[in-house]
């Protein structure tokens, strides 16, 4: 990969809920070499259709490739690029804090407050946090947990995305 | 309607998608399709020796008569015999719908006798491929498999049918429609893009056609010679190309890249626009990316969006099937004032002419020219190797002529396969198979299926005692360190000729013809070469093996090295 444009990029795709097409989405990008930062796949309200949300960091050229060679792909219905339009995009992330002391457990409930997390589980010396937030803002509350904190169990969802609601239809 | 087997309806789809000619061998997990086969005559079914093979016959089937190919094979290692077949079509872009067997669906995933996950397996080198999971979609999958694999940019297409699936009775109609919400294919042009580029072609001091694979893939030859002679551009091919305008026009060039003709890479060089037509542009064709046509606006039409763009950065992107584009083309176009420009190309050809040095010994373009001389119709198919870029530089098409190779892949193994699955799609046309020594015995096996079929092919082996081409290499990159490339003494080799006393080389090609029930001729000498020729066009039932005994010192010239430039080219040495 040249330099040229290297960013982080999302993809949306429709796909056909049949067996192997995740196996064909993922074995595309590591055959081609593709930076595949994460993936989520669900199916829709079509339950024969599965929506999946790829984010990626390439530059201008692959990322033209890699909607092409998506949009190859049979079992691939639609490609919509997410990188320059406005879309709603979330991701789930979970930390487990363990062998906390008393401060340490004041602490949490303040990042939680701040970050607008939910503390969802309390044990004697742990604690478990629920953030709903961007994968960016998630990295940051990662590397401020692990520089805070002796013991932490982390498990992230990947970004799931939608379109907003465009002007024409407000 | 009466309720029948999945085998049946696949014999029946079989029947409905025009299918006169398959190519099979038997498993465990195919014995009821092979059944049904067995009890009618529509469709002949030809039994090779190999599935190796046996997909590139019906590859070299379908790329000769432009059908789709069509292959059964049982489960397992019938199903992983076809990766490489699968792989070669799939680069060369050749309709093939590969039909495997599979173990019954209760006993997938469990590691059962003869079991692979071969969708798996062929996932990147297929353009679909899918388990029927449920006998209801047997005929909608079948339908699509031949749509998806002669639609668009061809390729092939595998389906896996678990027994379980075919025995059971169910729908006994073939669907008549395809809709598939995922894949429509690009028809039609976009006008005012080519209009673009055709101003730009009016425009351009120094214009040239590039035309690849897509031109033969599309039989756009006729209509291709129609664009260049109006327009009076010049034409380079890739070797997958070769022949979209008759090798003796005078606008022709030849081909470019790694061993393309001086003429063709200086005009590449040179060239203002480059105007190219169904390629890919393949690391053997534009060697360093930034120093290719490295004066020239470019112009790409290719039905696989993809394509463009992918490594050649182009100018005027235009989806189209190469055949729509350039009838439109035709339309539009006028002459442009190219005489400097083609006088400049005719100086370069005669600067230095695509030849091999003249020697008193049997050179392989001794063998060609005989051969363009005396074939005035001919299909020839070639192996991998040395002999391959000998044929793509020396073999002339014309009218009633085509060279098949496996371009993309660079499979050994695929010239005598490849001659029988032509020979089988052409029955009239001469069919004339080159392999060298290396790649004849990677599936020699098939001499049987020649002569089993009463095909009169006509097979001929450069023996030089090497696997050439990487040799060639090992003289010019790898100071004469010829490692595993002499099949004479093998491994041990070690270059010691001369020193050591090599073993005889084995095997005997003419005894071992002559075992198969096939003819073998051994041509040591120049004149004899014209004689063998000739005696192996008298032969209309029993495929002849010609030894052409070579020399390896013949290296292919000119030569760019991997990965280099024009100033890197090598004239001779």
């Amino acid at each position: 990969m040249s330099g040229n444009g290297m960013k982080k990029r999302w993809i949306s795709l429709y796909v056909e809920n049949q067996v192997g097409v995740l196996s064909k989405i993922s074995g595309l990008f590591s055959g081609k070499s593709y930076n595949m930062d994460s993936l989520t796949v669900g199916t829709t309200e079509d339950p024969t259709i599965s929506r999946m949300t790829i984010a990626t960091v390439s530059d201008d050229e692959t990322f033209e490739q890699i909607k092409k060679q998506l949009n190859r792909l049979v079992e691939v219905i639609k490609v919509i690029d997410f990188t320059d339009i406005f879309v709603r995009m979330k991701e789930i992330l979970y930390v487990k804090v363990r062998k906390c002391t008393p401060e340490d457990k004041v602490e949490l409930f303040q990042i939680a407050e701040t970050f607008r997390a939910k503390v969802i589980d309390y044990g004697k010396d742990s604690l478990l946090l629920e953030f709903v937030q961007t994968a960016t803002k998630n990295d940051a509350v990662i590397k401020l947990m692990k520089e805070e904190f002796r013991s932490i169990e982390v498990v992230r969802g990947g970004s799931v995305g939608i379109e907003s609601i465009s002007m024409m239809e407000r | 309607m009466k309720k029948i087997s999945g085998n049946k309806l696949l014999v029946k789809a079989l029947r409905e998608e025009g299918v006169d000619t398959l190519f099979g061998y038997p498993g465990a997990c195919t014995i009821d399709i092979g059944d049904e086969l067995y009890k009618q005559d529509d469709i002949k079914v030809i039994l090779p020796r190999q599935e190796v093979a046996l997909v590139h016959e019906a590859d070299a089937y379908a790329r000769s008569t432009g059908k789709v190919g069509v292959c059964i094979v049982t489960s397992g290692p019938g199903a992983t015999n076809l990766v490489t077949g699968l792989a070669t079509a799939y680069y060369d872009s050749v309709p093939l719908v590969c039909f495997t067997g599979q173990v019954a669906r209760h006993l997938i995933g469990n590691d059962a006798f003869q079991e692979v996950d071969i969708v798996g397996i062929t996932r990147s080198i297929t353009k679909y491929g899918v388990t029927v999971r449920r006998r209801e979609d047997l005929g909608r999958i079948i339908k699509e498999a031949f749509y998806i694999a002669r639609t668009g940019r061809p390729g092939p297409v595998l389906i896996d049918l678990p027994k379980d699936v075919m025995g059971e009775l169910g729908e006994g109609e073939y669907p008549k429609d395809v809709n598939i919400r995922g894949y429509k294919p690009n028809t039609g042009v976009h006008i005012g893009q080519l209009k673009r580029a055709i101003k730009m072609l009016g425009k351009a001091k120094r214009p040239l056609f590039l035309a690849g694979g897509g031109v033969n893939i599309a039989r756009a030859n006729a209509a291709f010679t129609e664009l260049a002679e109006k327009t009076n551009v010049p034409v380079v091919t890739t070797v997958m190309g070769r022949g979209a305008i008759a090798t003796n026009h005078p606008l022709y060039i030849g081909n470019l890249g790694m061993h393309g003709a001086y003429a063709c890479n200086m005009a590449v060089g040179e060239c203002d626009l480059l105007f190219s037509i169904g390629t890919r542009f393949n690391d053997r064709i534009t060697g360093k990316l930034h120093s290719f046509a490295p004066k020239a606006q470019i112009v790409h039409i290719d039905i696989d969006t993809a394509a463009i763009s992918k490594n050649v950065k182009v100018d005027v992107p235009i989806v189209a099937d190469a055949g729509e584009a350039i009838g439109k083309m035709l339309e539009y176009v006028s002459e442009c004032g190219t005489q400097q420009w083609l006088d400049q190309v005719e100086g370069w050809k005669k600067e230095h002419p695509m030849a091999m040095k003249r020697k008193p010994i049997m050179t392989p373009q001794d063998i060609i020219e005989a051969m363009n001389r005396i074939f005035d119709r001919a299909i020839v198919v070639t192996d991998v190797g040395q002999h391959q870029m000998f044929a793509a530089q020396f073999v002339e098409i014309t009218e009633g002529k085509r060279l098949l190779m496996s371009g993309g892949l660079g499979t050994m193994g695929y010239g005598l396969p490849g001659a029988i699955g032509a020979k089988i799609g052409n029955p009239d046309t001469p069919v004339i198979s080159i392999s060298g020594d290396g790649g004849m015995q990677m599936n020699i096996q098939e001499i049987a299926t020649a002569v089993l079929e009463e095909l009169p092919i006509i097979s001929c082996i450069f023996n030089n005692n090497n696997l050439g081409m990487v040799r060639q290499w090992q003289k010019l990159f790898y100071g004469k360190r010829y490692a595993m490339t002499c099949l004479r003494s093998g491994a041990a080799c070690r270059g010691r000729c001369g020193e050591v006393e090599c073993p005889a080389y084995t095997p005997d090609f003419i005894k071992l013809a002559e075992s198969y029930g096939a003819v073998g001729i051994r041509v040591t000498k120049k004149e004899e070469i014209e004689p063998a020729f000739r005696e192996a066009m008298k032969s209309t039932k029993t495929p002849v093996i010609i030894e052409f005994e070579i020399d390896p010192e013949d290296l292919v010239y000119p030569m760019i090295q991997p990965g280099g430039t024009l100033e890197d080219m090598i004239l001779d040495c």
